[in-house]
């Protein structure tokens, strides 16, 4: 009679015709009449004061419309917005969108020029004179916390300090028959979405449209209409075809304020579209720290207490959510493992490098990198199976839901069954037998196995637990659903998808729940004129919040259905039973009312009960109770040659357990996803600076994003424990990819090497970096 | 300006460019914003066309050099119902935000017309001139070599 099986199903998804077909609505496609370009002057210089900028040569260049300097908007422009003041202390610089009288990293914004064309405007840019004076740059996080070094911010080079305890960590460590000391480095890393950056802002009479290539229309809504002080009710944003974001466009920005600012003052639609090398060196950048870790241990390997102190890049300033980025990792270092006693304290450091902020995974990877390295060292101090290690230590199936040490409680999982199934598609035991034949016969390609027992945090996040962190918003998600007279339906989410699936994926869940063809349904999202409220898209929050919305929202109608369809069968509302798309009569199925029928006699509101009102139309807003907590295991065998130092990834396994899932195809994409830029973070990629803090990796041809000749097949799998914590049982998928891989990857690096006595490879393993590694163990040249 | 003629996605065009105009500047401008801009060293190859059959990143040719070309982009690669490629990469969900799609699809097309059977391997290295930051790529494998056991036409 009606769909109900909809959950689950690998459905082919809807956004693809016009993806497939180029009939995209990228922003930078967009073409308004009379719309002026804009291009940036963007500072060559990592630290210096601006004694001048001299702009008069380009606005008298032909074609060119209008030249600014910051001081043209010193008056408007504000600060860019930080959310997340961590500590009552925290040192929240002054950012403004364009800098008036110092920039602190290169590529920050001090000048633009506003012309007819695009190549107009890049023309005139060199007409723009800026005088500098050079400062010293601050490139290296330990030197810019010693004593006499150069400031980047007057007020110091530490933002703050944030302190986290739980257990007696002296005891923990006092006698500790084991500890691990260790320090590892999370290298900084640029996102590179494919889709470059685009704004284009359209100041029609006293309104506002701007367009931006921005995972979160609705919070750059409200920043921008605090802190420019245009009324909120006048401004609208609109986030069109996005191309991926991977955190980086969980940003409000400088282009994007400028965009508002530059077209009220020429009173015309502008459009500004970033080039590659443009965006490597001003979209955030992600991680970017230095992990200290200690591990203490009794002999049988059961873990007493971890001690983390971590050193956080900001960048230059802080971002919409950059001091909070590092702390997402402070209630997962823990992980799966018991311990009794756990401290992590971090300190957020200014370095005149481009501001980092949240990069897929986002605090998560860095510490699931970081514990699952220390378990693998505390496994071979022991000389224990490092298997065995993580088993004496997980939470086994049977204790959930389980309060950890760092304070949450964890819902549901099995760690046990994942690793297993892992185990079997692995062929774990055979490659351990082929690792120790190629030890003893010294082969020169030695195998490793790395293991990630990983879980995350997901689904951001109940919104007083986010007050208490001291964080600016709440963590709720909000959709509403229309349901026409034809009986198609229409829902609007607040999550802004670019390249998720949300279309399809909400699809299902109104199609299995009010039991409409999966094809009736239109999903629509990421334009606040359509999508008035909305928290928007990041930390694989999108299902597990926004899709539990979708889910409240179509109970409210299917309730409002119910009074109406009592009202044209002439029954009592009692006597009705809801089958998915239809209420009928109980004992008489043959009486009832479909839900497209309801929909109809509720647009002609002849005959509806009285005082009850013609709609069916509804609106739910979804504040979790809990976080969501993926887990999964990942084995990777890497076969390094040990004369070259070259690393090949032989296989990869993923068995994830994101709870119930909706769109099987969707997620196991997900998880390719993810893990192609975790094995990126471990083996390729790297945003480097040199001496004077120039940013050396400005193009795709110096920072090295994986091709498809560079990354392997990934077999995957799932197991399934449902989340208890909402009605759809979700988890989430989006990070667990990139939190779960890095360390899987690296681990096995430095397990094919352990007999060489390494002990750690820094990311990304490169030919130079594991060939050096080997030659140090072994005493030998750099 | 210089005067150029190029049939693109078979509608015929005749301009007046700046010598130094991208050709993906020249598509976009004439309305094929199908075809996308990713980076700007044509190492990502989001802007791969097929001028007179064969790929090219249209960010790595000027429009003057396309002068008297027979261009087809994405918008253009569908002949009634969609390419086998566009087919195979909707059943294997070898897209997610689909800014590399255009490009992979068109590469893919060569690459099919060059080598009509590869193996994974073959079309793994015939793709590595383009960059997806989203798939992993495993998916978009998958489509292509589907495609090629479907005889896909290039």
């Amino acid at each position: 009679m009606t769909v109900t099986t909809e959950i689950g199903k690998p459905r082919a998804r809807k956004e693809d015709a016009r993806l497939l077909t180029g009939q995209t609505n990228w922003t930078d496609n967009i073409v308004l009449p009379g719309m002026l370009h804009v291009c940036y002057v963007r500072s060559p210089m990592a630290h210096a004061r601006i004694r001048s900028v001299d702009v008069s040569a380009a606005r008298s260049a032909p074609g060119v419309i209008a030249a600014f300097s910051g001081a043209d908007f010193a008056a408007e422009q504000g600060s860019l917005p930080c959310a997340w003041p961590v500590t009552p202390d925290i040192i929240i610089p002054a950012h403004p969108p364009m800098a008036t009288d110092e920039v602190r990293y290169v590529g920050e914004i001090v000048a633009c020029v506003v012309a007819r064309d695009h190549y107009t405007a890049a023309d005139a840019l060199e007409k723009i004179d800026v005088d500098y004076e050079p400062l010293p740059a601050v490139l290296d996080m330990e030197a810019a916390l010693a004593d006499g070094s150069p400031k980047v911010h007057e007020a110091g080079n530490k933002s703050f300090v944030w302190p986290f305890a739980q257990g007696d960590i002296e005891a923990a460590f006092r006698d500790a028959p084991v500890v691990i000391e260790r320090t590892y480095r999370q290298q900084r890393l640029i996102p590179c979405a494919m889709e470059p950056r685009a704004v284009v802002c359209d100041p029609g009479g006293d309104e506002f449209t701007l367009w931006s290539s921005t995972q979160i229309p609705h919070v750059l809504r409200f920043l921008a209409a605090a802190v420019l002080g245009i009324p909120e009710q006048n401004l609208r944003v609109v986030a069109p075809d996005v191309g991926g974001g991977f955190g980086s466009k969980l940003q409000v920005t400088a282009e994007e304020f400028l965009g508002l600012l530059i077209a009220r003052k020429v009173g015309r639609p502008v459009k500004w579209t970033e080039s590659r090398s443009e965006g490597n060196l001003s979209v955030h950048h992600g991680r970017d720290q230095i992990q200290r870790i200690r591990l203490a241990a009794d002999s049988d390997g059961r873990l007493r207490g971890l001690s983390v102190d971590l050193l956080a890049d900001m960048g230059a300033y802080l971002m919409l959510v950059t001091p909070g980025v590092p702390l997402l990792g402070a209630f997962m270092y823990n992980a799966i493992y018991k311990m009794d006693a756990y401290s992590f304290t971090c300190t957020g450091v200014f370095t005149t490098k481009v501001p980092t902020d949240a990069y897929r995974g986002a605090g998560r990877p860095e510490a699931t990198f970081a514990i699952e390295h220390a378990m693998d060292d505390l496994a071979a101090e022991l000389g224990m199976e490092p298997l065995e290690l993580r088993k004496r230590n997980w939470i086994t199936h049977e204790e959930f839901p389980f309060t950890t040490i760092a304070g949450l409680t964890y819902d549901s999982g099995n760690y046990e069954a994942a690793t297993a199934k892992a185990v079997e598609l692995f062929g774990y035991d055979d490659l351990r037998k082929e690792q120790a034949a190629r030890r003893a016969s010294g082969d020169p390609i030695q195998l490793g196995i790395g293991i990630s027992t990983f879980t995350e945090m997901c689904g951001l996040a109940p919104s007083r637990i986010l007050g208490q962190l001291a964080y600016g918003a709440g963590g709720w998600e909000h959709a509403s659903i229309h349901m026409l007279p034809t009986g198609k339906v229409e829902v609007v989410t607040g999550s802004s998808a670019h390249g998720q699936g949300h279309e399809t994926a909400w699809s299902q869940i109104v199609a299995d729940r009010l039991g409409v063809p999966f094809e009736d349904v239109r999903v629509l999202h990421g334009d606040t004129q359509v999508s008035a409220k909305g928290m928007d898209t990041y930390g694989s929050r999108s299902l597990a919040v926004g899709g539990v919305a979708v889910v409240g929202a179509c109970d409210k109608v299917i309730e409002k259905a119910k009074t109406i369809a009592a009202g044209l069968l002439e029954v009592s509302a009692d006597d009705l039973e809801w089958t998915p798309g239809r209420w009928s009569v109980r004992g008489d199925p043959e009486q009832g009312r479909t839900i497209g029928e309801i929909a109809l006699a509720t647009f002609a509101a002849h005959n509806l009960p009285d005082g009850v009102e013609p709609s069916l139309d509804s609106e739910s807003t979804y504040d979790p109770n809990n976080f969501s907590f993926p887990h999964g295991t990942h084995l990777c065998a890497v076969e390094v040659d040990t004369e070259t130092g070259q690393v090949k990834i032989r296989s990869y396994v993923a068995v994830d357990d994101v709870g119930v899932v909706v769109n099987p195809q969707i997620v196991e994409g997900q998880v390719h996803g993810g893990v192609a830029q975790g094995i990126a973070q471990a083996l390729y990629e790297e945003a480097a600076y040199d001496a004077e803090g120039n940013l050396l990796t400005t193009t795709l041809a110096d920072y090295l994003i994986p091709s498809s000749a560079d990354l392997p097949t990934i077999v995957t799998d799932r197991t399934e424990s449902p989340a208890t914590s909402n009605p759809l049982g979700v988890k989430g998928v989006g990070e667990a990819g990139a939190i779960a891989s890095t360390p899987a990857v690296v681990g096995a690096v430095v397990d094919a090497l352990r007999p060489f006595g390494v002990t750690d490879v820094e990311m990304p393993c490169t030919a130079q970096r594991v060939w050096r590694a080997i030659n140090e163990a072994k005493g030998g040249a750099r | 300006m210089t005067k150029v003629s190029m049939t693109v996605d078979g509608v015929r065009y005749d301009d007046d460019v700046e010598p130094r105009m991208l050709l993906v500047h020249y598509l976009r401008e004439v309305g094929r914003t199908g075809t996308p801009v990713g980076c700007d060293t044509s190492n990502c190859g989001a802007c791969t066309v097929l001028l007179n059959g064969l790929s090219a990143k249209s960010c790595a040719v000027l429009a003057v050099q396309a002068d008297g070309a027979e261009i087809t982009t994405i918008q253009g690669l569908a002949n009634g119902e969609w390419h086998p490629l566009q087919q195979a990469f909707h059943e294997e969900h070898a897209l997610q935000c689909g800014f590399c799609t255009p490009g992979m699809i068109i590469a893919a097309a060569d690459l099919l017309r060059d080598n009509p059977h590869p193996t994974e391997q073959e079309v793994r290295e015939g793709l590595e001139g383009n960059l997806c930051r989203c798939t992993g790529y495993q998916n978009i494998v998958r489509a292509v070599l589907r495609a090629a056991s479907e005889g896909a036409p290039s």
